[in-house]
């Protein structure tokens, strides 16, 4: 089904995004391009800086007001914006997964957690040549509760998700997306609940599946060490933009000073400071960056 | 100093139905100190927080606030000194009320004055933009959905905060404006809080001592230094601060 695409997963050429207002538009995304294949890529950026949005335009998902123009926008080979509304449904929570920022949020409150994985989980093994059935459906929704490290599967397939705790939570959303097996995973802060010792867990799940499966990841993410250490490539975001684009492991070299600043301003376990530096943003970043 | 402690926990044990999750557990934090609240997913704390902040009827156990003993029912006078921030901000906030709205209310219910001015100023301290005023949180991204949340809960000038991960949806950058923040309130107005995070180098940020929980416990209690230095007896705290300093790298 892949369509012509020089092996590229994502194509993203000028990405544009703009929220009406009062008087005009906020432009949320202001002219943003990279691509990936079968790989880790990590976004990381501070806050509003558009991050969320690219992962949304990329499914489509933004709010009908919402201005969205680019070059070029393609999954597979797929235009996005061109694509139908059925065809859109096909590739959301089938080929494309996304794990959203707020977990609760986008579970269904009056549905039992086991309930929702398993019907992400028929949604695709029905079309598929299985032809799955309600029971196997609730034995890979406990498998899948295993996998992300739940303690007791059990009690938590038949709980309701104000009945689980925050990071629980976050785990019951992955094990969702993963349900279907998807290509592509956007994973927006997934792990940002979680201790160290689960999170760890987590990404090796995720980093599994990516070189099992060449399952493509896209990690939006706040926390530079984990993105530099678990990634292939990072994109750095800033007011709409991409200010760089560079591996993963040269993260804490990088020598733009915003990314610079981003690195600096975070606490440490080992050295005490009194105060955190906070970032000072330069009018200058603002320009349009090729 | 035989001084009362701000809160005092002892013996707290919470049931959700059949299931306990809370177990026994007691510990104090004296006025103006940050106490941290550490542990694996599940293990109990936010159930703690909401228990102290009067969201969970089913509790046995002694807790009080500023030497009042705490009972079933919370009054306004409580409501207005204590203060919580929810792990989940987009939960917390009503999606049909604007910014401005959610936290005008606080103001109205407990007759404070001069909305106008302290709006701004708590929009401000947080790092929100003026624009963001008139928005409604789903207008917002994740990290601004986090900072109206702790705006609310400062802007009626509380004297206990209870944060339940209130910088792990932040960036960096706004994570240090906001622990920054925290700093001068305990300084300028002897704030106490109890502050849950996953990130140990945001607890050894700002907290004089904290209490590790696994399985609904506290395992250990331990200063600042020594969570440093690494100096912990439990098994499950040492785990967390290798993986801590591994990830420092
Ligand atoms: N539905 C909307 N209407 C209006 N503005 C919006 C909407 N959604 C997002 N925005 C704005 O677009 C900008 C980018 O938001 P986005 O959610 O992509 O940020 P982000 O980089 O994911 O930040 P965070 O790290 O805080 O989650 C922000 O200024 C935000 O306020
Ligand atoms: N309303 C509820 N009804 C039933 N069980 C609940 C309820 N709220 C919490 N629990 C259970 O209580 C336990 C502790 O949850 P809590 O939210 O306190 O954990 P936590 O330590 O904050 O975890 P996390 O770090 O993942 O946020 C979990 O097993 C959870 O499923
Ligand atoms: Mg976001
Ligand atoms: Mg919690």
């Amino acid at each position: 089904m892949s369509g012509m695409n020089n092996g590229n997963l994502v194509e993203i050429r000028d990405l544009r995004v703009d929220f009406p207002n009062p008087s005009g538009f906020t432009q949320a995304v202001r002219g943003i391009s990279f691509s990936m294949g079968r790989e880790k890529l990590g976004i990381v950026g501070e806050s509003g800086s558009g991050k969320s949005v690219t992962g949304r335009a990329l499914m489509r998902l933004l709010p009908q007001a919402a201005r969205v123009r680019a070059e070029a926008l393609r999954f597979d080979g797929i235009d996005v914006l061109g694509a139908s509304e059925r065809q859109m449904r096909t590739l959301r929570g089938g080929r494309i997964g996304l794990i959203m920022q707020d977990p609760k949020y986008s579970l269904n409150p009056v549905m039992t957690v086991g309930r929702q994985i398993s019907e992400a989980w028929l949604a695709h093994n029905r079309s598929g040549s299985g032809g799955g059935g309600k029971r196997e459906a609730r034995d890979a929704a406990l498998t899948l509760l295993e996998q992300v490290r739940i303690r007791d599967p059990k009690r938590v397939l038949g709980s309701y998700p104000h009945e689980v705790s925050g990071g629980m939570g976050q785990r019951v959303m992955i094990a969702m997306m993963l349900a279907p097996n998807p290509d592509l995973l956007i994973a927006d802060e997934p792990t940002s609940a979680l201790d160290a010792s689960v999170q760890a867990e987590i990404l090796k799940l995720i980093e599994d599946l990516v070189s099992a499966r060449g399952m493509g990841l896209m990690l939006i993410s706040h926390d530079l060490p984990l993105v530099a250490r678990f990634c292939d490539r990072v994109v750095v975001m800033y007011a709409g933009q991409v200010m760089e684009e560079l591996p993963a492991r040269d993260l804490h070299r990088a020598q733009h000073a915003y990314t610079r600043g981003l690195l600096d301003c975070m606490p440490s376990l080992s050295k005490k400071r009194a105060r955190l530096p906070t970032l000072t943003r330069d009018a200058a970043w603002l320009e349009r960056h090729a | 100093m035989s001084q009362l402690p701000m809160i005092a926990i002892e013996h707290l044990d919470v049931h959700f139905g059949s299931s306990h999750v809370v177990r026994d557990i007691s510990f104090s934090v004296a006025a103006g100190e940050t106490f941290g609240l550490v542990g694996e997913s599940g293990s109990g704390k936010s159930t703690v927080l909401r228990t102290i902040a009067g969201l969970n009827p089913g509790w046995d156990g002694r807790m009080a606030v500023a030497g009042q003993n705490l009972g079933p029912r919370r009054d306004r006078a409580f409501f207005r000194r204590v203060q919580m921030v929810f792990q989940d901000p987009y939960g917390s906030l009503h999606p049909r009320q604007t910014v401005d709205r959610i936290l005008a209310e606080p103001l109205e219910v407990h007759g404070i004055a001069d909305a106008e001015a302290r709006i701004a100023r708590a929009l401000e301290e947080v790092a929100l933009p003026h624009t963001a005023r008139f928005r409604y949180p789903h207008q917002l991204s994740g990290g601004q959905r986090q900072r109206v949340a702790i705006a609310r809960a400062l802007i009626a000038d509380p004297s206990v905060l209870l944060l339940d991960e209130p910088t792990s949806a932040l960036d960096v950058s706004v994570q240090a404006e906001v622990l920054n923040l925290l700093s001068d309130l305990r300084e300028a107005r002897q704030l106490t809080c109890i502050l849950v995070s996953h990130n140990l180098a945001v607890i050894a940020h700002l907290c004089e001592r904290l209490a590790v929980m696994q399985g609904g416990r506290i395992v250990e209690i331990l200063s600042e230094a020594e969570l440093r230095a690494g100096r912990a007896k439990h098994s499950h705290t040492q785990d967390l601060i290798a993986l801590s300093y591994e990830l420092e790298g």
